[in-house]
């Protein structure tokens, strides 16, 4: 009985590893069309599902995975090939029937640009559909920064507001109803920012209700009630003998709060505040509803575009093959990314802390 | 001029809260009177077939209880062994560590996941890929919760245990976990909560169904789902909908969150 108990709860503990490790593998193995096909400059590509002509082999077999400088074709190439964009990942197979190898060769250096023209190719000559996460990964990034610039000072503010400034008496249902608000679930914001905030803001700044700017903001404040608790138990970490030796010393409340409060839970802060980044960073629903959806990279703030976890949302279910996996391979890039920045968060700056 | 910066900081600094609070208090009260105005018994007693929530709740809690089910052993057999076994080991605080990635994980991430190894075999999406996407989402907080509980657990209490030839087992089945029981309860409670208004995980992997299911391996009735397709329908009766099945679903989440403190409250008196 001992042994086994003492063994299941090993294998219990191992399951999260498994679980991760699976999870890992999964998705690496479910993005390896993707990958292969497209490497590493998925990440900087900007079209989604947009079809281009086939790259014709040179002499020395193509590659798979150079669709960025995949030369154009020519327009009057006769329409005898229609292929399946899926098929034509082996570039040999459509060598063989074509008889106007020797024409395109020398025109492999036309620079026509591939992206915007492709649809008058389309049905002229073999094409493949180009998928690349660029547009995603901005789009990403950006309302990420936008949450963070807002949701930073804002929540430093309630932070403090709660813990040094406001009687206790306040500070106490307060701190309660962030914490609770941290709780609503995420599908709640995005209503919210889709049907009020997001009409108020294109009423401010112009442009449409559903854009980058929009769901920067929605993001920041769906962060802030989560931020400002974590800062605030930071803070409160700090040991009042350390506050009451500087007030004694005639300090104000800002000078112990930057000089004494910020020093010692800084750890603690900077470590709530990049927890907060990789909540963002992977958040979907709150975003969902309000950044638009589109695959364009937003020119202006008040544009709308697309995030990598709205993609995702977006897209999966009507998926397969070649789009499926690069669905994967986002899916695989974010889970990266967010554990790089949770794992230095947990590992750097929160090791001692608790955490919740 | 030190005490008007002083004053300018501070209040810069309530502004700031003032701020935030005013925009989560706007949220909250558009949810209220949005969501009220198609609350009636009759959306509880009808599904969504026939313009009703009931079986969105019921497949939720479902999903959500099912996942408890089987994260409650493994979590908690998973704590125990962080703190009871391999405590201060290397493997314990890895694997400490890997929780505490995988409890901030994106849930949409862990959507795709389950996507992948459960939908796509089985074809379609089903209640218990959905089970099993909840069930990923909770394991970690379960863990983390029930080793910080466990770690409350005053050694003097392990050694008294083993001074009277205890068996470790015994140990940690019948003084352990009873000294711990309020805490880890509160932790499962609070877990609950966090998966129960999750949407991202379930979006493909349970799907959402307009009708009553008890079929777990076909697609089921998700609540937080269905707000997010009823609420970008052009009807806006589906949107009133959206809006009362959002009122209905965050009331239930808060009041397990105040279930969860309130609980921990009664044993701190």
């Amino acid at each position: 009985m001992e042994k086994i108990f003492a063994r299941l709860s090993q294998i219990s503990a191992s399951l999260v590893f498994v679980v991760l490790v699976a999870t890992l593998v999964t998705l690496y193995l479910a993005a390896k069309p993707a990958i292969e096909e497209f490497g590493a400059k998925f990440m900087f590509d900007s079209r989604w599902g947009v079809e281009v002509p086939v790259e014709q082999p040179k002499d020395e077999s193509a590659k798979p995975g150079v669709s960025d400088e995949s030369p154009a074709k020519e327009a009057e190439k006769p329409a005898t090939q229609e292929h399946p964009a899926d098929a034509l990942i082996e570039d040999d197979g459509i060598n063989i029937g074509d008889e106007d190898d020797g024409i395109n060769v020398g025109d492999e250096d036309d620079d026509i640009n591939v992206g915007e023209e492709s649809e008058s190719y389309a049905d002229t000559a073999p094409t493949r559909e180009v998928f690349g996460g660029a547009v995603a990964v901005v789009g990403t990034v950006f309302s990420t920064i936008i949450a963070m610039l807002f949701a930073l000072p804002i929540a430093m503010g309630i932070a403090i507001f709660l813990s040094e400034i406001a009687p206790s008496a306040v500070a106490k249902p307060v701190g309660i109803a962030i914490e609770l608000l941290a709780a609503i679930p995420s599908i709640i914001y995005g209503m919210w920012g889709l049907f009020y905030f997001g009409p108020f803001i294109a009423s401010i700044f112009g442009g449409y209700s559903v854009s980058l700017l929009v769901a920067g903001l929605v993001l920041g404040i769906m962060v802030i009630p989560f931020m400002a608790a974590l800062s605030r138990d930071a803070i409160n970490t700090t040991p009042d003998i350390l506050k009451e030796a500087a007030y004694a010393m005639g300090a104000t409340k800002f000078e112990v709060i930057k000089d004494i409060i910020f020093p010692y839970a800084k750890a603690g802060i900077i470590g709530s505040i990049i927890i907060s980044l990789g909540r963002a960073l992977g958040e979907t629903m709150a975003v969902a509803f309000v950044i638009g959806g589109v695959f364009e990279f937003a020119s202006k703030v008040t544009d709308p575009t697309i995030s990598i976890p709205v993609v995702l949302a977006n897209n999966f279910s009507e998926s397969s093959g070649m789009s499926l996996a690069s669905l994967f391979y986002l899916s695989l890039i974010l889970f990266v990314v967010s554990f790089i920045v949770i794992f230095t968060a947990k590992h750097y700056f929160l090791r001692k802390g608790k955490l919740r | 001029m030190r005490l008007w910066v002083n004053k300018i900081v501070l209040g810069l600094s309530t502004l700031a809260a003032l701020v935030g609070l005013v925009f989560l208090a706007w949220i909250l009260i558009t949810l209220v009177i949005k969501g009220s105005e198609a609350l009636s018994p009759y959306i509880f007693t009808h599904d969504l077939i026939n313009n009703g929530i009931r079986n969105l709740l019921y497949g939720q809690f479902v999903m959500a209880g099912l996942a408890t089910l089987i994260g409650i052993p493994v979590g908690i057999l998973a704590g125990i062994y962080l703190q009871e076994y391999g405590n201060d080991t290397k493997y314990a605080d890895f694997i400490r560590d890997l929780s505490d990635v995988m409890m901030s994980a994106p849930s949409i991430v862990i959507g795709t996941f389950v996507y992948a190894i459960v939908v796509m075999p089985v074809g379609h999406t089903a209640g218990w890929a959905g089970v099993v996407a909840l069930f990923v989402m909770m394991l970690p907080i379960v863990v983390r919760s029930t080793d910080d509980m466990l770690s409350l657990v005053p050694t003097e209490l392990r050694e008294a245990g083993i001074a009277i030839g205890a068996s470790k087992y015994h140990v940690i089945m019948h003084i352990i976990l009873r000294a711990a029981k309020v805490g880890i309860v509160t932790g499962l409670i609070l877990a609950f909560a966090r998966v129960v208004g999750e949407t991202a995980p379930l979006l493909y992997t349970s799907g959402s169904s307009v009708y009553w299911s008890t079929d777990l391996s076909d697609t089921f009735p998700s609540i937080t789902v269905s707000i997010y397709n009823l609420a970008t329908m052009p009807d806006d009766k589906m949107v009133q909908l959206a809006w009362a099945a959002a009122l209905v679903l965050t009331f239930f989440v808060l009041v397990l969150n105040l279930l969860g403190r309130y609980v921990i409250r009664e044993k701190h008196h």
